[in-house]
């Protein structure tokens, strides 16, 4: 399938840019554990990377909308996190999981693959090339699947992984606190570039969601690279 | 503003309910930082009753603490929330918003953090057994309650041009809460505050002060009294390994003269000590004492072993002038059951951070104190003996080892296990940790009689009360801690033996008991032998 991407554009390249922050989350959890856990990680990176909605006054101002929060709690997982309050952002998100989820099942891997959430913005650049996806943050999020054999067993798991995502939450809000580079607050017309502005509600920072399968051979195939060449061939 | 919403979000993730709010995409005026966070007006009203208008600054945090009471009564500190304030300005962020978006960005990490913290899953199955109960105080800060080995987080900082604001979290790891009932614990003294204190660099930013417990803080949420610490210490020492206690036991021998000791309540209390590092409890009167005595101390954190006999002049000395006014309050402590103890002698636990600054401050305190200390120091012996004979210098100790067992009463079952662990536990520990106080000892050669520590071994110190040279035991201690560990071994060695009769026995009783019969005297002569 192919990414999940907020806005169109010419997909970046793989690999992470120059400046661009990377942090890689590892998690081993047991199958029906994957997308929970996927989206405990990517809602709380989004709950912080997403404000109200920008609303721009005639004199270059602009004031910014409320964003609600909600507990989600976990079914598979003796886990509960919080996430912004929209739902067409969690739509989005349980839509790239679930392909995500479907995607690890079904290639014959092994259960190992990785999930990544980057957010970007855009460049506009001059005809003929298309716009620039520039990533100023990745979140990795490498993900194994275990198979467990009994009851007792998935109990443990729950309580593990539960405690897991403890620390990774802890770990997302501690480099959430670096503070370090964020894109600049957009004048109105430059706010696309920078934010999704297509949510009714809320207003997260520009991202695109895409995946890797690591199967059995432990080459990784990626899905964005197929569609950057495929892109390109079409260009 | 942005206190009272950390404030509110704090609690109401402790609510027990999941919160649910809602986005609006035009602003309302009343969501602070673009964030929907309901206000619930009582906790606003805690707050502001709280910070009585101030902001916080250095050495005056917010905090909020989170406990959990049940039903029976009982109390356990959770989770400490503290904002702190120092005075790292950063200079750099000119726009105020930038600081305003940073201060929306740490709510949401901790409305996130929130979720995260052990105590949110108790809180959301509070109902009948037991209930989370909130406290917000202004001031320092007072990890103590949170038992051994309690973790922080650190939820944000952001800095503005006036300082750093940091958040963060400090939360119990030890859940294991077991009811005191059954240590038979008297009524908590009011006014006896029993501190915690661990050696543990603070990840965190805060000050940690012992000091200006804030009784009248309570705004009605449960408040960590005695009973707290008990339950910490019994919970903690039956979880912790019994080497841990007996380490600290041992430790508390090191007192000075005025055996300070270990009750038997601080003997758990001690316990709390994390695996490698000594905790010690000290003891402390209402604010006044206390405070001003920790504060002239100026150490963040106790360090338990190798106190110098000046310690329990020390707590009682700065600010009160050789602390005889406490004194006089110890008497009517001291008549009471064990745990009551902790009260007052065992200010002398006041030890110093192992630093040997922090030492030094410590003797020239000593030694002003002790002199003036002299007769409250008889006096402190004198009640000592009779609660806590074992570690008295007088010769009530012939009881040495009985005595032992009576501060040991309520962990009777492991009095053996107990001993037996103190020289395995003891002595890998005290080069480590010996050694900077035994070295700040020597140089303060304050407390007279305290001045028989040697480095090596941990138990060779003179005034130490049952293990003394003087006294019962004509032996040093170590000699003694293996005389005392043998006996164990016997009985169950005997015991062995008794148990391989009764199982033969069982088999085929007649032919085995007779040719056990037979050999009862090798059996005996073997037992001989080893000891």
């Amino acid at each position: 399938s192919c990414p999940l991407s907020s806005r169109c554009c010419a997909p970046s390249s793989p690999a992470p840019a120059m400046n661009c922050r990377a942090e890689v989350l590892e998690v081993s959890v047991e199958g029906r554990q994957v997308e929970e856990a996927m989206l405990a990680v990517l809602h709380t990176v989004l709950l912080h990377r997403s404000t109200g909605k920008f609303h721009y006054k005639k004199e270059g101002t602009y004031s910014i909308g409320t964003v609600g929060t909600q507990d989600v709690d976990c079914d598979f997982i003796d886990f509960a996190y919080v996430r912004v309050s929209s739902e067409e952002l969690d739509r989005a998100l349980r839509k790239a999981v679930g392909e995500f989820k479907d995607a690890l099942r079904g290639s014959g891997s092994d259960g190992m693959g990785q999930i990544s959430l980057e957010f970007y913005q855009k460049k506009k650049s001059r005809w003929p090339f298309s716009d620039e996806c520039i990533p100023w943050e990745l979140w990795t999020i490498k993900v194994n699947v275990v198979n467990l054999a009994n009851e007792q067993e998935r109990q443990i798991c729950r309580e593990k992984v539960g405690e897991k995502l403890c620390e990774k939450i802890i770990n997302i809000v501690e480099v959430m606190n670096r503070h370090e580079y964020l894109p600049k607050m957009p004048t109105q017309s430059e706010v696309d570039n920078v934010f999704d502005t297509s949510l009714k509600d809320v207003q997260p920072y520009l991202y695109k969601i895409s995946y890797q399968i690591t199967d059995s051979l432990g080459t990784s195939v990626t899905t964005t690279m197929r569609r950057l060449i495929k892109d390109t061939l079409a260009l | 503003f942005f206190l009272f919403q950390t404030v509110q979000v704090i609690v109401q993730a402790r609510l027990g309910e999941k919160i649910c709010t809602r986005s609006s995409s035009s602003p309302t005026g009343s969501d602070w930082f673009n964030l929907a966070i309901k206000d619930i007006p009582e906790v606003t009203h805690e707050a502001k009753k709280a910070l009585a208008g101030q902001l916080p600054a250095v050495g005056r945090s917010m905090c909020v603490e989170i406990s959990l009471k049940t039903s029976e009564g009982d109390s356990m500190e959770l989770e400490i929330w503290c904002l702190e304030m120092n005075e790292k300005c950063d200079k750099e962020i000119k726009v105020s918003y930038t600081v305003y978006n940073r201060l929306s960005l740490l709510l949401k990490s901790l409305l996130a953090i929130t979720r995260v913290t052990p105590a949110y899953r108790l809180s959301r199955k509070q109902g009948h057994e037991y209930v989370i109960l909130y406290r917000i105080y202004f001031g320092e800060v007072q990890l103590s309650g949170l038992g051994e080995g309690f973790q922080t987080v650190r939820v944000g900082t952001v800095g503005t041009p006036v300082g750093t604001i940091t958040l963060s979290c400090a939360y119990r790891i030890n859940l294991a809460f077991m009811s005191t009932r059954q240590f038979e614990r008297t009524p908590p003294i009011m006014g006896i505050i029993i501190d915690h204190f661990v050696d543990r660099p603070y990840p965190s930013s805060s000050p940690m002060h012992p000091c200006n417990y804030r009784a009248g803080e309570d705004n009605g949420a449960v408040y960590p009294s005695v009973e707290d610490s008990q339950e910490v210490c019994t919970t903690s020492f039956s979880t912790s390994p019994p080497s841990q206690c007996v380490f600290t036991v041992t430790k508390a021998h090191f007192q000075t003269p005025p055996p300070v000791v270990t009750d038997t309540l601080k003997v758990p209390v001690m316990g709390l000590a994390f695996s490698h590092q000594l905790s010690s409890s000290r003891l402390s009167y209402q604010p006044a004492a206390l405070g001003v005595g920790s504060a002239d101390m100026g150490y963040p954190v106790l360090f338990a072993g190798g106190l110098n006999a000046a310690h329990p002049h020390q707590l009682i000395g700065p600010g009160k002038e050789g602390g005889v006014p406490p004194v006089p309050s110890q008497p009517a402590h001291g008549a009471q059951a064990d745990q009551e103890r902790m009260c007052t002698p065992l200010d002398g636990v006041h030890y110093s951070a192992a630093t040997p600054s922090s030492s030094e401050d410590t003797e020239t305190v000593s030694n002003s104190s002790e002199g003036k200390c002299g007769s409250p120091h008889d006096l402190l012996e004198t009640i000592f003996i009779r609660k806590v004979g074992a570690f008295v210098n007088k010769p009530i100790n012939q009881v040495t080892m009985a005595n032992l067992d009576i501060p040991f009463a309520m962990f009777a079952p492991k009095n053996v296990e107990l001993e037996d662990n103190d020289p395995m536990v003891n002595p890998p520990e005290s080069p480590e940790t010996e050694s900077p106080l035994q070295g700040s000892l020597h140089s303060e050669g304050s407390s007279g009689s305290s001045t028989g520590n040697t480095h090596d071994d941990f138990v060779m110190i003179d005034f130490k009360p049952a293990f003394s040279k003087d006294d019962i035991l004509p032996m040093d201690l170590g000699t003694f801690y293996r005389e005392f560990q043998n006996p164990p071994q016997l009985s169950s060695l005997s015991i062995d033996i008794g148990a391989q009769s009764m199982a033969e026995d069982l088999d085929s009783l007649p032919e085995k008991l007779a040719v056990h019969e037979k050999n009862v005297k090798e059996f005996d002569a073997f037992v001989e032998t080893l000891q």
